[in-house]
């Protein structure tokens, strides 16, 4: 049996598009000095450290070495994923192997990425196999496009239903101090009017570049509770993978296999059997609006086809039955090596009661994911109890 | 903070220095069994090929040598159509840097997942038509072949409507 761990603390960086300011190394300090102030510890204090970048995006090797004194490991036990968009639960998800299975006490998860230093387009498309996909691919964006338009054609959503999902996320983006595209104002016409970037998905569909970067402190039953009034205890946790081209799955958003497959056993695992009713709120990896409609059915939010009325309906609001992303999510920052982090450190603090504005009243338990790679999904569920 | 300690910046908002890097590398990568054979007869014989998993019958394209489904050996050569239907498309407007040439891509351009006839998996290519009213999902295509061919999947130059 795995032993017990909470998420005892948070801390994250002001996202932003460019933080010229400051290098990575005191980038990533910044959150890490929040995420110890946040728990009382200082980084004596700390077993080991896990840490989650994306190198191609900066063009670094081993970043962890360039940044060693921002998260404070010399001489202390460290590992780097790199797993693309699951980068940050990737991370979160190895710290918790390490505390449940008794090896460390008290670990420190970093994720970070100083986008505006590189190219991101280019260096997504080298996910692309070179003899096969990298010629066409066109970054995250041409491939989500074509996601998008088999989901489109499959479920009927509409633009009008993508621009609500923009709306939404902005607007929570404005009760989250850290997030990035904070837009008090958006309508769904300023959505439908911005260019293509990629037909269907407009500029406001599509993601942000961020810099940022995320830390959390795990802890054992015991330590946990000493450092946190209400820790954020993981419940369960689940990665799963893809077959390596986009055209093996053609119809990767619309049906989504690793997300239902992460998905349905981390709701085993908790008994949760209608998502909608038995989460309080959900933090979820979406870079694009068809990407958030297409998950709520993945994620067994709605039942095939239905994703545009949940929506709607406002189900997926700050007010509705199960709010998701009112961190603002991916749609308002992606600082990729951080960004899946981001979405279990919103979703602890939810949990954890320390949400702030953005607080969904009595939240109990939360669902957070990665999703990227080719199509991978990590997914977490946290809870009070 | 003592006055000795004081960082002599404090107070003074100055623009963090940025320093120019440029990568400029050339990689090589190796094709393997299965891509060579595919790209030696799209080359020599303008014919696409894929390959058969013995136990669910998915013709493979790309080709090869495992199927991740059944996590077994594939082999059967199968020669599929140079016609299809679009299951994914876009029309992509954004500019960057086309890691393939060091250069921006030309935009802009048509791609598409397309399901060649006999194949179970479907293959990224360009499409002719760039405007996105005149494309769909469940359009039929056909593989324009360059004359001159040199063995990689631009041999194909891009899909044109069938419809």
């Amino acid at each position: 049996m795995p032993h017990k761990v909470g998420i005892v603390a948070t801390g994250q960086t002001k996202h932003t598009a460019k933080r010229t300011d400051i290098n990575l190394r005191e980038l990533i300090t910044e959150a890490v000095t929040r995420a110890l102030d946040d728990a009382g510890l200082r980084m004596s204090d700390i077993d080991a450290v896990m840490l989650g970048n994306m190198e191609p995006f900066e063009g670094f090797m081993l970043p962890e070495l360039w940044s060693v004194e921002g998260w404070g490991g010399l001489g202390k036990p460290a590992m780097k994923f790199n797993t693309g968009g699951t980068v940050g639960t990737s991370t979160a998800i190895a710290a918790y192997y390490f505390v449940a299975s008794g090896i460390y006490d008290t670990i420190l998860a970093v994720g970070f990425e100083k986008q505006s230093e590189g190219h991101t387009q280019t260096a997504i498309t080298t996910v692309g196999d070179p003899l096969w996909e990298r010629t066409m691919m066109a970054g995250a964006i041409g491939n989500f496009a074509v996601m998008a338009s088999t989901y489109v054609h499959e479920s009927g959503v509409t633009e009008e239903h993508a621009a609500k999902i923009a709306v939404k996320s902005r607007r929570n983006a404005c009760n989250n101090e850290y997030a990035h595209l904070q837009m008090p104002n958006l309508t769904v016409e300023e959505v439908l009017a911005s260019p293509y970037l990629a037909y269907p998905v407009r500029r406001l569909d599509f993601c942000p570049q961020s810099d940022g970067a995320c830390a959390m402190v795990l802890a054992t039953e015991s330590k946990a509770k000493k450092l946190a009034p209400q820790p954020a205890w993981i419940k369960a946790v689940a990665t799963a993978h893809e077959q390596q081209y986009m055209g093996d799955s053609p119809r990767r958003l619309a049906d989504m296999r690793s997300q239902r497959a992460a998905s349905q056993r981390v709701y085993k695992a908790c008994g949760i059997s209608d998502p909608v009713r038995d989460l309080d709120v959900a933090e979820i990896y979406e870079v694009a609006t068809y990407a958030e409609l297409a998950m709520y059915e993945n994620l067994g939010f709605c039942a095939p086809g239905q994703s545009g009325k949940l929506i709607d309906q406002g189900v997926t609001t700050m007010s509705g039955q199960l709010p998701v992303n009112p961190s603002g999510g991916v749609l308002a920052t992606n600082c990729i090596g951080a960004t899946a982090m981001i979405r279990v450190a919103e979703a602890a603090l939810q949990i954890m009661g320390k949400a702030g504005k953005r607080q969904v009243p009595g939240a109990n338990l939360a669902l957070a994911t990665g999703y990227g790679g080719n199509a991978w999904t990590d997914a977490l569920i946290l809870g009070r109890e | 903070m003592s006055e000795k300690t004081k960082n002599p910046a404090a107070g003074k908002k100055a623009e963090g220095l940025r320093v120019p890097w440029l990568l400029s590398v050339e990689y090589e990568y190796a094709a393997g069994h299965f891509a060579t054979r595919f790209f030696q007869e799209l080359r020599d014989n303008g014919r696409i090929w894929g390959v058969r998993c013995p136990g669910c019958q998915r013709v493979y394209i790309p080709p090869r040598p495992v199927c991740g489904i059944c996590a077994g050996k594939t082999g059967e050569w199968v020669e599929v159509g140079d016609e299809g239907v679009i299951v994914g498309c876009t029309v992509v407007n954004v500019p960057f840097i086309d890691p393939m040439t060091g250069e921006q891509r030309p935009i802009p351009y048509g791609f598409a997942i397309i399901r060649l006839d006999g194949a179970s998996t479907a293959l990224y290519h360009f499409l002719e038509e760039t405007d996105p009213k005149k494309l769909g999902v469940g359009k039929r295509v056909k593989a324009v072949f360059r004359p001159e061919r040199k063995g990689t999947l631009l041999d194909i130059k891009h899909f044109r409507l069938l419809d």
